[in-house]
């Protein structure tokens, strides 16, 4: 048998967990099968505490076991096996949403962790800006996603060590926020105005673009005044890394 | 001609003492993968930890035994964080982890055949042209053994190191394992390779498995992989040794008394 083969057989072995003619029996077959699926539980647990906590360790292990078999790991890094456990997650659970938002939150808080650096504008950059023309550029670390649940709240409760909190719907969608101030990921639940104004942002940068935007949501007066204080806001949270002349 | 060095294993438990303190080993071993990201907190501890020691690149995810030959953008990332730590070795192991699309996140062991040979001389080849260095190779634990095997694992090593020109890592704890999951004798292990190209050497702690031992990383180096560590260096020159501390992680002072036995014994060794 060739190298390739072997390999190829030894992937089946550990994807199928089933003997395979290329991988010799005896004990040591078990120790590496006992290594693929607890690495790969165990990057699931780490990435998702929060969530094993709300759906119980019994849910949490037959969800790992699930995407085990419906997502055999092909990133260089274990870290990425997390990335798609929400596509499971959704498979199994389709009618909890709130646990579909609270894996996002814990898997954009992780990407946030290790996002790429960039330093927020600082306040003297920003006397010469024509707000007219300006264009903002948001932290490269920044995820947003609609909301439906309170999975924000969850996430908040879970972390202090509560979980007498209940999942429930939102009576209005709104939006969840992640993003790296400094070394720390951060979450924030948005409503649905400052939600549609940071996606809208995001798309385009454009200052005047986000005026207009609010303005044809609460009116020209609280309009202009909502840009400015969410401006201020989110150049105070860091959110804001660039802001230049068009 | 350099002196013995001795170093400890970054781990996120004693961040906080490499930062804040003056911890005496003479260079810091990382897991590579751990500090391949774009940025955040990871990249800028690694910053500050190698303004004030030298480091060490220990990779798990190479995969230098894979079939299907090297991944580019691992090697691009592993590239990029070499040029901007400088580190004093970098290494992976002497095994498989990926094939196609497939990646087990573990060591898989290899048949030691003429073909597996010349694959990972290719793919080490490879990435030392990509790296611009030496890169070191490190002997694994091993659990199961192939039939197809033509050679013992110290003469397919010896091959490697003859034809790539590359470094080794001894990790004298895997001998250890190794030689007791597979009944050969660990001094015809280290009688096997070319002591000259051995720059590094890792200890470890080992568990007692079902019917195997198992490389667990999570106890104190026990008595039987010292002595072996005493003929290990008996029989090379000087190296860059270091305890790997995984899981049941102590305070750092007692890796550091740890660390103060293999002083003692390669001090003893050198007086001898």
């Amino acid at each position: 048998m060739n190298l390739a083969n072997l390999q190829g057989d030894f992937h089946a072995m550990l994807a199928t967990s089933s003997p395979v003619a290329g991988v010799p029996a005896g004990p040591g077959r078990a120790v590496y099968l006992n290594n693929y699926r607890a690495q790969l539980v165990g990057c699931l647990e780490e990435s998702y505490p929060q969530l094993r906590a709300f759906i119980g360790e019994e849910a949490f292990l037959h969800a790992a076991a699930a995407h085990i078999k419906r997502r055999p790991p092909h990133a260089w890094t274990l870290d990425a096996y997390a990335d798609d456990f929400c596509d499971t997650l959704q498979a199994l659970f389709p009618d909890n949403p709130d646990l579909h938002e609270l894996a996002w939150i814990e898997h954009a808080l992780d990407q946030a962790f290790i996002g790429p650096d960039a330093a927020p504008v600082a306040a003297d950059a920003l006397a010469e800006v024509d707000w007219e023309h300006a264009s903002l550029t948001l932290a490269p670390t920044l995820q947003l996603r609609i909301a439906t649940t309170n999975a924000a709240d969850l996430w908040f409760a879970l972390r202090d060590g509560s979980s007498s909190l209940e999942g429930e719907m939102l009576p209005a969608p709104g939006g969840l926020l992640v993003w790296r101030q400094g070394f720390v990921s951060c979450l924030r639940a948005l409503d649905a105005i400052e939600f549609a104004a940071l996606t809208q942002l995001q798309r385009d940068g454009s200052f005047a673009g986000l005026c207009a935007l609010l303005v044809e949501r609460v009116g020209e007066e609280q309009g202009i005044a909502s840009a400015g204080a969410m401006l201020a806001d989110w150049l105070g949270s860091e959110l804001i890394t660039g802001v230049e002349n068009e | 001609m350099h002196a013995h060095r001795f170093g400890l294993g970054l781990r996120r438990e004693h961040y906080g003492d490499f930062l804040e303190g003056d911890v005496d080993v003479d260079f810091v071993e990382v897991i590579s993968e751990n500090f391949m990201v774009a940025g955040g907190q990871p990249r800028d501890i690694l910053r500050r930890v190698r303004e004030k020691h030298p480091v060490v690149l220990h990779g798990v995810s190479m995969s230098l035994g894979s079939a299907d030959g090297l991944r580019p953008d691992y090697l691009a990332r592993l590239c990029a964080l070499v040029e901007e730590i400088e580190p004093i070795f970098v290494s992976d192991h002497l095994s498989w982890s990926r094939i196609g699309r497939f990646n087990s996140h573990d060591l898989l062991p290899l048949p030691y055949t003429q073909e597996a040979l010349d694959i990972i001389c290719n793919n080490i080849d490879q990435a030392q042209e990509a790296l611009g260095r030496t890169m070191l190779v490190e002997n694994p634990s091993s659990y199961l053994t192939y039939a197809e095997s033509t050679m013992t694992e110290w003469e397919f090593i010896s091959a490697m190191a003859k034809r790539t020109g590359c470094g080794l890592l001894l990790d004298v704890n895997n001998v250890f394992v190794s030689a007791s999951n597979h009944g050969f004798d660990p001094l015809d292990f280290l009688r096997g390779v070319p002591m000259n190209r051995v720059c590094q050497i890792h200890l470890a702690g080992h568990s007692q498995g079902d019917g195997l031992l198992i490389d667990t990383h999570d106890s104190a180096v026990n008595d039987a992989v010292w002595s072996l560590y005493q003929q290990t260096i008996a029989r090379c020159g000087p190296v860059a040794t270091m305890i790997e501390r995984d899981g049941d992680i102590p305070p750092l002072a007692d890796l550091l008394a740890e660390l103060d036995i293999a002083r003692h014994l390669a001090a003893h060794r050198e007086a001898a």
